[in-house]
């Protein structure tokens, strides 16, 4: 006998559905405070600027309510802000998302106050710095949740704490990058931002399929493998490839789009839903090392 | 003072008078009549309404036989080693270094309590324990764990499950004392002819020993409890690394793209 009865020493994640929609909301909002600000400041056009400020606000109003309807004690969600803690990367990001929320929806305030006003110069400053804030809010907001659950007990997140957040950071700037193209942008920019979120997200998933690991067997095998992997192929080859295409196929941006979208949320369902499964698979590793 | 529980397994006779002692001064609800043929462990695991729970290892080939007399039953034949297993109130504790709210604190005795009029029930606490403790009582929406029985012992007390124990298989006592007293026993078991008896108490983890020690026979493992449990605080140097590079990434990234289709 190696074990207890086979009963797993962990306990599962008793997260739901609204975790990874947040993941994938605050991922996307996050790197679209970021495209918000380059293209701004490298003199892109106003209408793209003014939707990636927007896409940033909508996310950043949609995260809390979603983190709010997780909690076991929803009327308690305050008690986030009562201490601040570097050594909880749950607190770090509830500090995180509260600055970008307030920032994202100031610039795209200031954006409606600005053209009410006919171009209103403290409005505008007052936008600019909101647009500063929300973007460098928005870097943290779109990464750490990597590092949220990569420093956990869980085998098959910690396993991968040195990935997630450039992995979960590359998915949130490419289903940014995405919603602007479906929204009708179609700068150049956009496509080579795309292009490189692809790119990287490939990476990424080429050395989870070349590694070996106990940790990382609920991310191959069962369906919870089946979604992160085709999580994997929506948010990485496949649009890469399009991207590539793009300049002789016009469609192809559009199917990027809308594929990237689909990858990045399923990328993030998988690895929430491959935390629970990585329960019953450490304890066979556990079984194995005694 | 820092208090500690010394639970030794070669004294525990399996009574559950613990689990017992447990529920009824903290009034943790019922778990249910589950029938589950482990043995005679109907409890399971530790969790949000299980504060205590009496482990049952059978064990029959290999069982070591000890000198005739001293141990209360034949060498070679069917044994049972119970060991009644508790929240370990880690140095470092994984739950308390989550917890975004600062719902769990260190009290004044070093025990890891929750504190049940804060948390919001995020559930971090829940996947941030390397041993499987604390969990989310789905009917409540809070998470909950031994409280060391806080209570009582701010009032002088022993802890419900040790004031109960029968067989002085669960003492509670200052934490210095206890891991001499289960040094002594150790020594006192081998010189019995016990020599697979060890103590729990992982302080060469990153968890740097726990204020519940353990007394076993045979490895951690046939307890369901780590060798090497590590605080996940642990990763958060090479998370935080990688966010940043991330970041750098996403900034040079977005402002290149921009910056490039400008010219």
């Amino acid at each position: 006998m190696s074990d207890y009865y086979g009963l797993p020493l962990l306990k599962p994640p008793v997260w739901t559905w609204e975790v990874p929609a947040y993941f994938f909301v605050g991922g996307a909002a996050g790197a679209a405070a970021v495209i918000a600000a380059a293209a701004r400041l490298s003199g892109g056009r106003d209408d793209l600027v003014r939707d990636a400020r927007w896409i940033a606000a909508v996310g950043g109003a949609i995260a809390p309510p979603l983190l709010i309807a997780d909690l076991g004690r929803p009327e308690r969600f305050l008690n986030m802000l009562r201490v601040f803690k570097l050594q909880s990367a749950m607190s770090v990001g509830a500090w995180t998302l509260v600055a970008f929320s307030n920032a994202a929806a100031a610039s795209a305030g200031a954006d409606l106050l600005e053209r009410a006003t006919n171009g209103s110069v403290p409005v505008r400053v007052i936008g600019n710095i909101a647009e500063a804030l929300a973007a460098a809010s928005g870097l943290v907001l779109s990464t750490y949740t990597g590092v949220l659950i990569g420093a956990t007990a869980i085998p098959a997140w910690s396993e991968n704490v040195k990935v997630l957040p450039v992995h979960f950071g590359a998915s949130g700037v490419g289903a940014a990058v995405s919603i602007l193209e479906l929204l009708g942008h179609r700068d150049r920019a956009l496509n080579v931002l795309g292009a490189g979120a692809a790119a990287v997200e490939t990476l990424i998933g080429a050395s989870f399929e070349l590694r070996q690991s106990d940790a990382l067997v609920p991310l191959k095998d069962d369906w919870t493998g089946a979604v992160t992997r085709m999580g994997g192929v929506l948010s990485g080859p496949l649009p890469l490839a399009l991207r590539l295409l793009a300049g002789r196929l016009p469609s192809a941006r559009k199917a990027a789009a809308v594929s990237t979208m689909m990858g990045s949320l399923m990328t993030r369902v998988g690895w929430l839903a491959a935390g629970k499964c990585s329960i019953e698979e450490s304890q066979k590793a556990f079984v194995r090392s005694s | 003072m820092i208090t500690a529980f010394l639970t030794d397994s070669t004294l525990c006779i399996g009574c559950k008078a613990c689990e017992v002692a447990c529920k009824e001064w903290n009034q943790v609800p019922s778990d249910g009549y589950h029938f589950t043929g482990f043995s005679y462990d109907n409890t399971v695991a530790l969790g949000h309404s299980t504060w205590r729970h009496v482990k049952f290892v059978e064990r029959t080939a290999g069982v070591a036989a000890p000198i005739d007399g001293t141990a209360g039953y034949r060498s070679n034949t069917f044994r049972w080693d119970f060991s009644s297993d508790v929240c370990k109130h880690c140095s470092n504790a994984g739950c308390l270094e989550a917890c975004p709210t600062g719902s769990i604190v260190r009290t004044e005795f070093g025990g890891v309590y929750v504190q049940p009029d804060i948390c919001n029930g995020c559930g971090y606490c829940v996947v941030s324990c390397p041993f499987g403790v604390i969990d989310r009582r789905p009917e409540d929406g809070r998470a909950f764990k031994c409280t060391f029985c806080y209570d009582r012992q701010k009032a002088g007390l022993a802890p419900a499950c040790a004031a109960a124990c029968p067989t002085q298989s669960i003492q509670f006592g200052e934490i210095g004392e206890l891991r001499a007293k289960a040094a002594a026993r150790i020594a006192q078991l081998r010189e019995r002819g016990i020599d697979d008896a060890s103590i729990y108490d992982p302080q060469h983890t990153s968890v740097g020993g726990t204020h519940a020690i353990f007394v076993l026979r045979g490895r951690p493992e046939d307890y369901n409890l780590p060798s090497n449990p590590e605080v996940p605080t642990v990763h958060l140097r090479d998370g935080w690394s990688s966010a940043a590079v991330a970041a750098g990434l996403m900034l040079l990234g977005t402002a290149a793209a921009f910056f490039m289709q400008r010219e």
